[in-house]
């Protein structure tokens, strides 16, 4: 009896040990399963629409702010911001605005834009038709330029969104640039994160 | 509660294969002895409550009037820090822990846990994980300071050096928490005495059966969270920096996945022994014993479903805030269940009013109005005003002060005797409790206020106008910290000297560990009991 009893303890503590390690894998594997989420529903604004659309119709019956926010990470001296902070358009409508870069240093950098959309609802239905996030930007020391963004909004935007903000982030690829010795690339590929 | 009729012969003290414990240092160090470790684990949770509670009253203090008198915002953090870990982890978890420690083999007349070395081992890692994550306050930098929660990027690129002892601390008390976790479960399962099933397992014995569970499925969470955080800190990963493709609010999931069922872990225990104390001193059988088991497990299966509710703010898909609204609403159901069998219990009974049946009302009736003010913050809309204010504070307050911390105490002075062989002194309890409450109310009721007009929560300064029910809380504070030293001079009044207490203590007393002398043998139920 007390034997039986000890083998039977030792195997259920071997199995909720083991429990415990598959649970352990667990917490990670809810990294690869967040970011497929994510993918699928396009939650969190990381989905990209990008490149020309074809949308014809333009809806006049409402128009919806567009909000632009520029973040400059930790150690990014670049400074990077919009020439319009909102703009109004009517979904379906091309517009086109622009935003300062100036790079401060006195060597040459290359930086990436990253672009974020909230609500994530809207990250669908707002389409960069080009934009400068497309493309890495290479600036010479104490240089500035001019970015441009061609976005539209799709007309299928639901009814109760009135206000999309448009997020980016501008992140120092300079050092990554020089290892890889990339030539900023032409084709409009997709930004992969 | 099950009948629980007992043959009693079985309590053989003076056997002469059992000798008492070993003598000196030797006998804690290597002890494998379950009532050993239980008074350690206690002992250990009660030096960490008054470090804890040191470090609440100075955020107090400083809190007493509007601008920054005592403490650097930095250190101020720190305490904010420190304060809710070691609550969370050191003070409560392990109280929990020691009482499963102490009572569970006698409940279910076992002569021990299933595995005691692990037992001895499992306690003796945690006063090194408090060390470590102690002695961060000493070290350049300071220590950790972006809150219990930890949310990343706060605990990673912008962390202190020190957050990687805090890791380590982290790591190092999930361990002892799984391992205590896995004896519990074996004890449970495989070391009942016969006759006992498991639908005449006290309350308690349930309870922490399914705490166990839930430490089992989401400590390896918390593992697997601060080590993706050690990792981005040290091996140049990204899980948590976006600027490498990772995502911070992945963090939240990740954190509130464990987050979640812990702080069921830290109340589900204290519902079990609130389901001792109420038949008890009610004088009768707990009104509906298979619906509280029930209860247990079906909010214990739900805290796996609702964790985004503590992040409704993060810009979540409406489908998402509706379904963690409902799912957490829920979880009012068999929570309400509880607190109507409790009431039940208590209605037409011949109730008595000793220290452990007021600490067991004030829960049933403060940790009520806890869950209330989370029914409020399970509100989706609503909580976009209420998200990081005073109004959290006060809630998870309630629910975890006059919740887990009073259920601790009504548990200690419910089982004391047995323990110490000694009567309680009632005066000196009813002062304690009375103290207690008070204090209590006074300090976490006006949060409730300053948080719905706004104050935000972890600041060391706020708007005047916040001022008065601040000093209120503070004054609050100071009562229902200095009382506790009511309590710690009564139970070693109480372990040094004290009336006999009798084998059953309390006159409505029913189930195993009642039929045990006072103070209980060393070594208990060798012979297993035949329960009826």
């Amino acid at each position: 009896m007390a034997v039986q009893n000890e083998k039977q303890t030792k195997r259920l503590a071997v199995r909720l040990a083991t429990a415990a390690v598959v649970m352990f894998g667990f917490g990670f594997a809810l990294v690869p399963l967040y970011d497929v989420l994510c993918d699928i529903t396009g939650l969190n604004g990381k989905n990209f629409n990008q490149g020309p659309t074809q949308i014809a119709v333009v809806d006049g019956s409402r128009t919806v702010k567009v909000q632009f926010i520029t973040v400059n990470p930790a150690n990014m001296p670049w400074s990077f911001e919009p020439t319009e902070r909102s703009i109004r358009v009517s979904p379906g409508e091309d517009r086109q605005t622009v935003f300062y870069a100036k790079n401060p240093t006195s060597k040459w950098m290359v930086a990436q834009a990253v672009p974020s959309v909230t609500p994530s609802e809207a990250a669908p239905y707002l389409h960069k038709v080009n934009c400068f996030c497309f493309e890495r930007q290479p600036l010479e020391a104490g240089a500035d330029t001019e970015m441009p963004l061609l976005f539209v909004v799709d007309p299928e935007l639901p009814e109760y969104i009135s206000t999309i903000t448009l997020s980016y982030a501008l992140y120092d690829l300079t050092s990554e640039q020089k290892i890889t010795q990339v030539k900023p690339s032409k084709d409009k590929g997709r930004v992969s994160l | 509660m099950a009948t629980v009729d007992v043959d009693l012969p079985h309590v053989k003290d003076e056997d002469p294969h059992h000798h008492g414990p070993a003598k000196g240092l030797g006998r804690w160090l290597y002890t494998t002895n379950h009532k050993d470790i239980g008074s350690m684990y206690l002992i250990f949770s009660l030096c960490m409550f008054m470090i804890g509670g040191t470090m609440a009253l100075i955020i107090r203090a400083e809190l007493f009037q509007p601008g920054l008198q005592l403490v650097e915002p930095n250190f101020f953090n720190q305490m904010t820090t420190m304060h809710g870990l070691i609550m969370v982890f050191g003070a409560v978890m392990p109280a929990f822990v020691g009482l499963a420690n102490w009572m569970i083999p006698m409940q279910v007349g076992a002569p021990d846990m299933a595995l005691p070395r692990m037992n001895n081992w499992s306690f003796w890692i945690l006063p090194f994980a408090f060390l470590i994550l102690l002695s961060s306050l000493f070290m350049p930098g300071g220590a950790p300071n972006f809150g219990w929660t930890f949310y990343a990027p706060l605990s990673t690129t912008y962390a202190p050096e020190s957050v990687t002892f805090f890791i380590f601390g982290v790591h190092i008390m999930g361990a002892s928490s799984i391992m205590g976790a896995i004896n519990i479960i074996a004890t449970i399962l495989n070391m009942r005495a016969p006759g006992m099933t498991l639908l005449k397992m006290p309350l308690f014995v349930w309870t922490w059966l399914i705490t166990a569970f839930l430490l089992i499925a989401v400590m390896p969470v918390l593992a697997g969270v601060v080590t993706m955080m050690l990792m981005d800190i040290h091996f140049g990963t990204s899980f948590f920096n976006a600027a490498g493709g990772g995502d911070p609010v992945l963090f939240q999931h990740v954190f509130w996945f464990f987050g979640h069922p812990e702080v069921y872990i830290m109340i589900l225990p204290a519902f079990g022994i609130i389901s001792e104390i109420i038949p008890t001193f009610a004088r009768k059988r707990l009104f509906g014993y298979a619906s509280m088991v029930y209860a247990v497990a079906s909010i214990a299966l739900l805290s796996f479903v609702v964790w985004a509710h503590h992040m409704f703010t993060v810009g979540m898909p409406l489908v998402g805030e509706v379904f963690f609204m409902f799912a957490t609403m829920l979880i009012a159901v068999p929570t309400g269940v509880k607190v109507f069998n409790w009431v039940a219990t208590m209605f037409r009974g011949s109730l008595t009013f000793e220290t452990p049946m007021l600490f067991a009302l004030a829960f049933v009736v403060l940790f009520t109005i806890g869950g209330f003010s989370g029914l409020m913050l399970a509100i989706a809309p609503a909580d976009f005003q209420y998200h990081d204010t005073y109004f959290v504070v006060a809630h998870f307050h309630y629910v975890l002060v006059p919740g887990a911390i009073f259920s601790i105490m009504a548990a200690t002075y419910y089982w004391l005797p047995k323990w110490t062989g000694h009567q309680l002194n009632e005066t000196m309890g009813k002062i304690h409790f009375w103290l207690s409450f008070v204090g209590v109310n006074i300090t976490f009721f006006p949060m409730h206020f300053v948080g719905l007009a706004g104050m935000p929560r972890r600041i060391p300064d706020y708007a005047l106008q916040f001022a008065d029910f601040n000093s209120m809380a503070s004054v609050g504070a100071f009562i229902f910290g200095f009382s506790q030293l009511v309590f710690i001079y009564n139970v070693i009044q109480n372990v040094r000297v004290g009336e006999k207490a009798t084998a059953q203590v309390w006159e409505g007393a029913q189930g195993l560990e009642w039929t045990l002398p006072s103070p209980a043998p060393y070594h208990t139920f060798s012979t297993p009991p035949e329960v009826k």
